[in-house]
């Protein structure tokens, strides 16, 4: 099975040019068996969920919180639901034909992928001045939560870390969706230059033919990877035990029982009245 | 550059005699099988060694598939009807002219009795950066060679480039669209009519097809219904040459008048995109007006809107407007 596509160019040089779409079946299977599959996990595993006791007598240590608790601001669910529509545009325009569904998708994708682009610069900046910039993160600091989370998955009744402002499984999603994402984006912004629109002036020669075949081949790969990436991400959206988070970025708060159960307060610090003014 | 062998690379022939059995190896061996009708676009691929399928299926014995008989007042036309045996039927030059005279301006006189009208619709583009096996759009690549600044582009496409600019090179296709002719596919999985305006594919909809025929499918017929028998036609190609030369553009439309105004028009222009382009605007802005000079130059206008000429086919924005405008004015016939 070829993994990418070879071409020859008018000097009769072997040069790259995509990616086999064979790989666009294989993460859309993979996506799919990694739903069953967890989907089976939780059926018929012994994961544990803490004590509602535990939660029972942060509530009353707690009581001074707000009864909602402001997760995500309108800016910043403005972002996720403008991303999400821009990438589900970009990937029914880039896979339905790849599935026979033809039609004139061009147009489509690149101005999907123009508001993509503009919603993740939007994004860098927001995150950058106005959030916690590195609540999102993941790094060494996160391997007593990960250790904890394990455990509990595989049945042990073990104390540990709860999360901060977003649970550990979001953050490593939020780490491979930013390196798929910039990618697409980046070299999805430079194969603009081949297409006729009325933003950029065409110029095919931008790069070289052997640059343009890695480019290609680059923002292939991450579009492939989003197929399975994005199944991954709707189905917890929409698992019954996720589904706070889902309507937590829907509504923008939490309630205080859900921030004191699933968060760590020492790690997502929530004051009894959220600063004004804040985007 | 693509150069002629004269030995073509080898593949496994087989030679139907039924249309069933033609389908019945496309189901099997697709998207390794090349259908040959006449052979005229074949055995340049076949010989320039561009394409190179496992399984050639010569339909030149499929007796089925060729002839015009009447159907429902207009005519069926197998697909394996040649070019020649058109332009010589005395019905379809009494009802329907207009093919046969874009038949008649097919290549020459040899190739129109070995081509057949299932071909000269499903051809494919004669860009010859494409045609000389460079890894463009359309042989599945990522770039157009002939839409860089240094491209020779003098045939290429005014109209539709999405990506790539190679242009329909039919001169019956614009004349079946004009005519409001069906496409018939066959397939293992069945039969299928399509809209000739629907079987002509653009590369922004599949920039490696043409048409919407899949690999496994095959064009069987094309019908004609009675809706234009007996109206006015129009059809003029320009090329560099007058025999044996693909247009550089053509026109054609059929026209019905009532009180000396047009009551109805289908317009089509070819060569100017990937697909014969079917000029509605034009239509809807000619019908219920006079055969004048004033319509005429009004359609032409209408016809060039969002033209976008590359560096060596400017030429063609004027040509496919006087064109139309020729058409609007046409023969003199009402």
């Amino acid at each position: 099975m070829d993994f990418v596509k070879w071409g020859l160019n008018p000097w009769g040089e072997s040069i790259l040019t995509h990616v086999s779409w064979t790989l666009f079946w294989a993460s859309l299977v993979a996506g799919l068996m990694f739903l069953v599959a967890h989907g089976s996990y939780m059926l018929l595993s012994a994961h544990r969920k803490r004590p509602a006791t535990e939660t029972d007598r942060l509530e009353a240590t707690f009581a001074s919180l707000p009864e909602r608790i402001e997760r995500h601001s309108l800016m910043a669910r403005l972002f996720h639901w403008v991303m999400a529509a821009s990438m589900f545009v970009l990937l029914f325009t880039a896979f339905l034909p790849v599935a026979g569904v033809k039609f004139p998708w061009v147009t489509w994708h690149w101005v999907a992928g123009l508001v993509l682009t503009g919603s993740i610069v939007f994004h860098i900046v927001h995150a950058s001045v106005w959030l916690d910039f590195w609540s999102i993160w993941v790094g060494p600091k996160d391997m007593p939560e990960l250790k904890a989370e394990l455990m509990r998955e595989l049945g042990r009744e073990v104390p540990g870390p709860k999360s901060g402002k977003y649970p550990l499984g979001n953050r490593l999603y939020h780490t491979a969706i930013v390196v798929t994402a910039l990618g697409a984006a980046t070299t999805g912004v430079l194969m603009m230059s081949r297409v006729r629109t009325p933003i950029f002036t065409r110029n095919p020669y931008l790069l070289s033919d052997a640059t343009w075949g890695v480019t290609y081949v680059a923002h292939g790969l991450a579009g492939v990877a989003l197929v399975g990436l994005v199944i991954a991400h709707v189905y917890f959206a929409i698992r019954p035990e996720k589904w706070w988070i889902t309507k937590g970025m829907i509504l923008g708060w939490i309630t205080r029982r859900q921030y004191l159960e699933h968060h760590e307060p020492e790690r997502w610090r929530v004051t009894a009245n959220p600063p004004a003014g804040r985007p | 550059m693509a150069v002629i062998h004269d030995v073509m690379p080898a593949f496994e022939l087989f030679q139907p005699e039924s249309t069933a059995d033609a389908v019945a190896l496309l189901g099997r061996y697709s998207p390794d099988a090349w259908v040959m009708a006449g052979g005229m676009d074949s055995f340049d691929w076949l010989k320039d060694r561009i394409k190179r399928p496992s399984v050639v299926i010569d339909l030149s014995r499929v007796a089925e598939l060729r002839g015009i008989k009447e159907r429902d007042g207009g005519l069926e036309m197998g697909a394996a009807t040649t070019l020649t045996e058109i332009v010589r039927n005395p019905q379809v030059r009494e009802k329907f002219g207009i093919l046969a005279e874009a038949a008649e301006l097919v290549a020459s006189p040899q190739i129109r009795n070995q081509g057949t009208v299932g071909g000269n619709v499903s051809q494919d583009t004669r860009c010859w950066y494409y045609r000389a096996g460079w890894s463009c759009y359309r042989a599945g690549g990522n770039i157009c060679y002939a839409d860089t600044p240094t491209a020779v582009n003098r045939e290429h496409a005014i109209l539709g480039a999405d990506r790539c600019v190679a242009v329909n090179p039919s001169d019956t296709a614009p004349a079946l669209v004009a005519l409001d002719a069906q496409m018939v596919i066959r397939s293992a999985r069945g039969e299928r009519v399509v809209e000739a305006e629907d079987f002509f594919i653009g590369p922004g909809t599949d920039i490696t097809r043409m048409t919407v025929l899949a690999p496994d499918e095959l064009l069987t017929a094309i019908r004609i219904p009675a809706t234009w028998a007996g109206a006015v036609f129009y059809f003029e190609k320009v090329r560099d040459r007058n025999v044996w030369d693909f247009p550089l553009l053509n026109v054609a439309s059929a026209t019905s008048y009532a009180g000396g105004r047009i009551e109805r028009i289908r317009m089509v222009v070819n060569a100017a995109a990937a697909r014969p382009l079917r000029l509605h605007a034009v239509e809807a802005a000619v019908v219920g007006q006079p055969r004048s000079e004033e319509t005429a130059e009004r359609a032409g206008q209408i016809a060039i809107e969002g033209a976008q000429a590359l560096r060596y086919n400017a030429y063609k924005v004027p040509l496919m407007r006087n064109l139309v405008k020729r058409a609007i004015r046409g023969n003199g016939d009402t």
